[in-house]
């Protein structure tokens, strides 16, 4: 495909239109997806997530120049939610990101979730793989930490980051739930603030009490991202842990997972779409659930017939 | 005083118009109550603590004593454009017809401390103001006024030190030493980071550029309002009137304690503190604001600073008509909204008054225009009779009630942004910036639904030509000043200029330096703005805005 | 699932981003995705954050009278990457008579002082490919 051609050879405009492509699940996107894959696996990805107000766009503007000052070139897809109410979305990371337009070895991507489920891990994950197939080195994936489908995303990363800052009183509970235990390291953000000392605290004790960390033991690190504070660190942190991944093996263990995963996910998407339109959109099923609610039929035969003809 | 009968007639006369209410229904949307009375104000209203008298603590009624009766306010005309010999030009046009003051607006790159050569000014040069990039233009800008005869004030924030040192240096090329100038500088940074706009430095060193002024000016410029602390682009960027006051009274505060933080005594600044207001649509609850403005100020000022002279209690204010209110449709229609907004200032007690013309919506003022508008001063002034006696409207029972509930909303912010840690934080927060976004936002979408109308734009529109004779500045002037800025570089002592700018350098890296005295050898040894601002923009780096949604 | 992307951003050095932010807000609430990229911007910068967002949209707020420059410079800039198709409106003090140089420079529509937001949904929807 002329499109992919454009990509490989390094066009901007190609990797953007083909992004585009699988956001707005346009016909050619399975195509452009499926040549650009034997070129896709050697980009490095990091998630990052945290809580709204973290300071993630800012930490990511400054983890990205940083790279760029190791040689690395960076790819970003920074996600935003969708207001449930329009349907709209402001995408506001691009906003701390600005002047890494002026420099060709960045590419950023801003992404809305669209109220899609699992489709937006789907399609993040795809414009990771554009971007990793565009020749990007490193690939930040960057999203609010709130929301199962966020948490997906970073989760498929080689290295998760949870970024945190202090003073957010009672939500460092709320926090400790949902994302805490998929952080291979921490970053206290805004550190000049009271309650960093405090903070810390608390994250180790966390990290006491789980026992998933056998071998590698996420470090904590502080940072003044809009002071460009403590980002070298960071990075020599993600930089150690991938050591640690390439030379006990689990960073294969993570990419085969991760294949595993999207492929899980695509055949759930693909199933879920062929009942949806084959059955669940169909009169014959609105009689069948007619019935249902009469009592003259019970749905669990009714789910065994309608099973036993799609997986037949 | 029979209080209970005040409160049993209100009670018998809402009765009798809410049951006639259905057939004679009141207009929708409508704010305020229907009437107020004495009930209003309560019982024990004192007027001795409430409004005491003109001049005196806590200055509701207006900070001197006649007010308007001795001497009127101070005709300040904003103006500037286009290079510094075309603005002079305005200036001296200005003062021949009446107007008692100048208010220089600068270009945006001087704005931003770009030299019109900047790639950055790109299209900018001498559009919203003039365009000044050395002392050479600063002597041509004031050419012929004589700078002890004249008050100027000066629309610049963030190198307000390097505006002001060319103001103090073309003074001494005059003869006039720098203890008889009389002016202001805008100098409120924090205004900037939330509403305006045009910063540069981060608010550390930018705050210590501010201090420094204030001790260097306390020294060597004593008449000089070294600040003022700016409402006027809050309310611009959308804000409500309580939320104008709030959030700059806040600001006011920030100011103060960093200039007690170093080491100066409150006494010894505070009375070179100058505010500047908007003047918006709704006449009467302006009034309400600038009166109290004045009780919040100088509570602040006696309560929390323990300041003991009276003037650092009092809040002087320059005021301008709301630009945001002046529409592009029926563009004359904007004389009667200046107008109505200038008697709102004047009944408010306003120290100086700039007006806006009726075609600012458009583009810059023509002499025409900006003519109307001095003359729209000048009427309220001597015809209308509003400015014969002091504070016309206290004692108004809706007055007096508008004033207080906007004094307890400017508390009520200012309890809130003390709790988030002052102004500054609030600002890093985005917390102001997000308060007056919200406020913005819901003004548009009232005009958009129609609850709230705006004659000529959502009602009584009407299809219109085009307006002529608009102001136009070319593209030249950017060319013009590139020529300027190469002769000056040819011509001038290089070496000076870098011996300066070097011992600049040095200065901005030692805390304790007051940078004034180095900015002032950089000016007259004729360095550029740019220069010198980007010799400090080396040292303290720039300020990243927070933007939130 | 294809939705309009409108990049909001203000050129230049002016820093009134009221109106800006207010129409950011309205084209949020209008089902379109917004990206706002705020003041002080150089055409390059805006013209490279749309091609990298791949927006339908490019939307200019600018109050200086910087606009005659300014303005065009951006659509030459989306062009001169490829971005053809990109509708590209402009608003602010912006004189009656400069908007036909302006539109003949590629800005599809000029909105001056006054517009309601509605308006420019309306023309976006009307207009965007």
């Amino acid at each position: 495909m002329e499109i992919v051609d454009k990509l490989l050879n390094h066009s901007r405009l190609a990797l953007s239109k083909a992004i585009t492509a699988v956001e707005n699940e346009y016909d050619d996107a399975v195509k452009i997806m499926t040549e650009i894959y034997p070129h896709t696996g050697n980009a490095y990805v990091i998630g990052i997530t945290g809580p709204p107000g973290a300071g993630k766009s800012t930490l990511t503007d400054k983890l990205a120049k940083e790279y760029r000052k190791r040689g690395k070139t960076v790819g970003i897809v920074a996600i935003d939610p969708t207001s449930p109410y329009s349907g709209g979305a402001i995408l506001g990371d691009r906003i701390r990101m600005m002047d890494l337009t002026a420099d060709e070895g960045i590419f950023v991507r801003s992404m809305a979730t669209r109220g899609s489920l699992g489709g937006l891990s789907q399609k993040a994950g795809d414009a990771v793989k554009l971007m990793d197939a565009f020749g990007m080195d490193v690939i930040i994936v960057e999203t609010v930490g709130v929301g199962q489908s966020e948490v997906d995303i970073v989760k498929t990363a080689d290295t998760t980051m949870v970024v945190v800052i202090p003073g957010m009183g009672d939500d460092i509970q709320a926090i400790k739930a949902g994302i805490l235990e998929i952080g291979d390291l921490f970053t206290i953000n805004k550190a000049d603030r009271e309650g960093t000392d405090k903070l810390n605290i608390e994250i180790e004790m966390m990290l006491e009490l789980n026992p998933e960390h056998v071998g590698w033991r996420p470090p904590i690190n502080r940072t003044i991202a809009s002071k460009g504070e403590g980002i070298e660190a960071v990075v020599d942190s993600i930089e150690a842990h991938k050591a640690y991944l390439i030379d006990s093996g689990k960073l294969n263990d993570i990419r085969k997972k991760r294949i595993k995963n999207e492929v899980e996910a695509m055949l759930n998407d693909r199933v879920n779409r062929y009942i949806d339109k084959e059955v669940i959109q169909t009169q014959e099923f609105d009689d069948l659930v007619v019935k249902m609610q009469s009592r003259e039929i019970e749905p669990y035969s009714v789910v065994d017939d309608i099973v036993g003809k799609v997986l037949k | 005083m029979a209080f209970e009968e005040i409160k049993a007639g209100l009670e018998k006369y809402h009765a009798e118009v809410e049951a006639k209410l259905v057939k004679n229904p009141e207009r929708a949307n409508l704010v305020p109550n229907r009437l107020y009375t004495p009930v209003d104000l309560g019982e024990n209203f004192d007027y001795m603590t409430k409004l005491g008298f003109p001049g005196e603590y806590p200055y509701t009624r207006g900070v001197q004593p006649t007010m308007y009766r001795g001497r009127f306010w101070t005709m300040r005309m904003y103006a500037g454009f286009s290079t510094a010999e075309e603005s002079n030009k305005r200036y001296r046009y200005l003062l021949a017809n009446g107007g008692s003051g100048l208010s220089c607006a600068f270009d945006l790159p001087t704005q931003i401390g770009y030299d019109s050569t900047d790639p950055m000014a790109e299209g900018e040069v001498g559009k919203v103001g003039v365009a000044i990039d050395s002392l050479a233009d600063m002597e041509i800008l004031f050419d012929q006024i004589s700078l002890d005869k004249v008050s100027t004030s000066m629309t610049i924030n963030a190198p307000a030190s390097v505006l002001l040192a060319m103001y103090i240096a073309v003074a001494e090329k005059q003869g006039v030493s720098a203890d008889k100038l009389r002016g202001t500088i805008q100098n409120d940074i924090l205004k900037e980071y939330a509403a305006r706009g045009t910063y540069i430095f981060p608010p550390k060193p930018s705050m210590r550029l501010i201090t420094n002024i204030f001790e260097y000016c306390s020294k060597n410029v004593p008449l000089w309002n070294t600040i003022s602390i700016s409402g006027y682009h809050i309310r611009e960027a959308g804000s409500t009137a309580s939320q104008e006051i709030a959030f700059t009274i806040a600001d006011g505060i920030a100011y103060v304690e960093a200039a007690i933080k170093a080491g100066l005594d409150v006494d010894a600044f505070a009375g070179r503190l100058s505010f500047f207001w908007n003047a918006h649509n709704n006449v009467l609850e302006e009034v309400a604001k600038f009166r109290a403005s004045r009780r919040v100020w100088s509570k602040v000022m006696k309560e929390r600073f323990g300041a003991k002279k009276a003037k650092s209690m009092m809040l002087r204010v320059h005021t301008q008509t709301a630009g945001s209110m002046l529409t592009a449709q029926q563009p004359n229609n904007n004389i009667v909204r200046v107008a109505l907004q200038t008697a709102a200032a004047v009944m408010g007690g306003t120290q100086s008054l700039h007006t806006n013309s009726k075609d600012e919506a458009l583009a810059l003022p023509t002499t025409e225009s900006v003519t109307i508008a001095l003359r729209t001063q000048q009427i309220v002034a001597y015809e209308s009779g509003l400015a014969d006696t002091v504070d016309p409207l206290g004692g108004s029972y809706y007055v007096e009630a508008l004033t207080d509930k906007i004094e307890a909303e400017a508390w009520e912010y200012i309890k809130k942004i003390d709790e988030i840690g002052g102004a500054p934080e609030a600002i890093a927060k985005g917390y102001i910036q997000k308060e007056i976004q919200d406020s913005a936002y819901k003004w548009q979408m009232e005009i958009e639904k129609g609850d709230r109308i705006i004659v000529g734009v959502n009602k009584f529109t009407q299809e219109e030509e085009a307006p002529k004779n608009l102001l136009r500045v070319d593209g030249s002037v950017g060319k013009l000043q590139a020529e300027k800025i190469a002769a000056l570089k040819a011509r001038r002592d290089n070496a000076a200029v870098e011996a300066a700018l070097k011992a600049l350098e040095a200065g901005c890296a030692d805390e304790n330096v007051n940078l004034m005295p180095l900015i002032l050898d950089a000016v007259r040894a004729y360095a550029t703005e740019g220069e010198i601002c980007g010799v400090m923009r080396k040292v303290f780096g720039e300020y990243q805005p927070h933007t939130t949604l | 699932m294809a939705n309009v992307k409108v990049l909001v951003a203000k050129p230049g050095l002016d820093g009134h981003d009221r109106g800006a932010k207010v129409v950011a807000r309205a084209l949020r609430d209008a089902g379109f995705e917004v990206i706002y990229t705020g003041i002080r911007l150089t055409p390059e910068q805006i013209a490279e954050a749309a091609l990298q967002d791949d927006v339908n949209v490019v939307a200019l707020s600018l109050l200086s009278g910087a606009h005659n420059t300014l303005f065009p410079k951006v659509v030459e800039l989306l062009k001169e990457k490829g971005l053809n198709d990109v509708l590209v409106i402009g608003g602010g003090v912006i004189p009656d008579a400069d908007i036909p140089g302006l539109k003949a420079a590629g800005i599809a529509e000029v909105f001056t002082p006054g517009t309601p937001t509605s308006k420019i949904v309306d023309f976006i929807n009307a207009n965007v490919k």
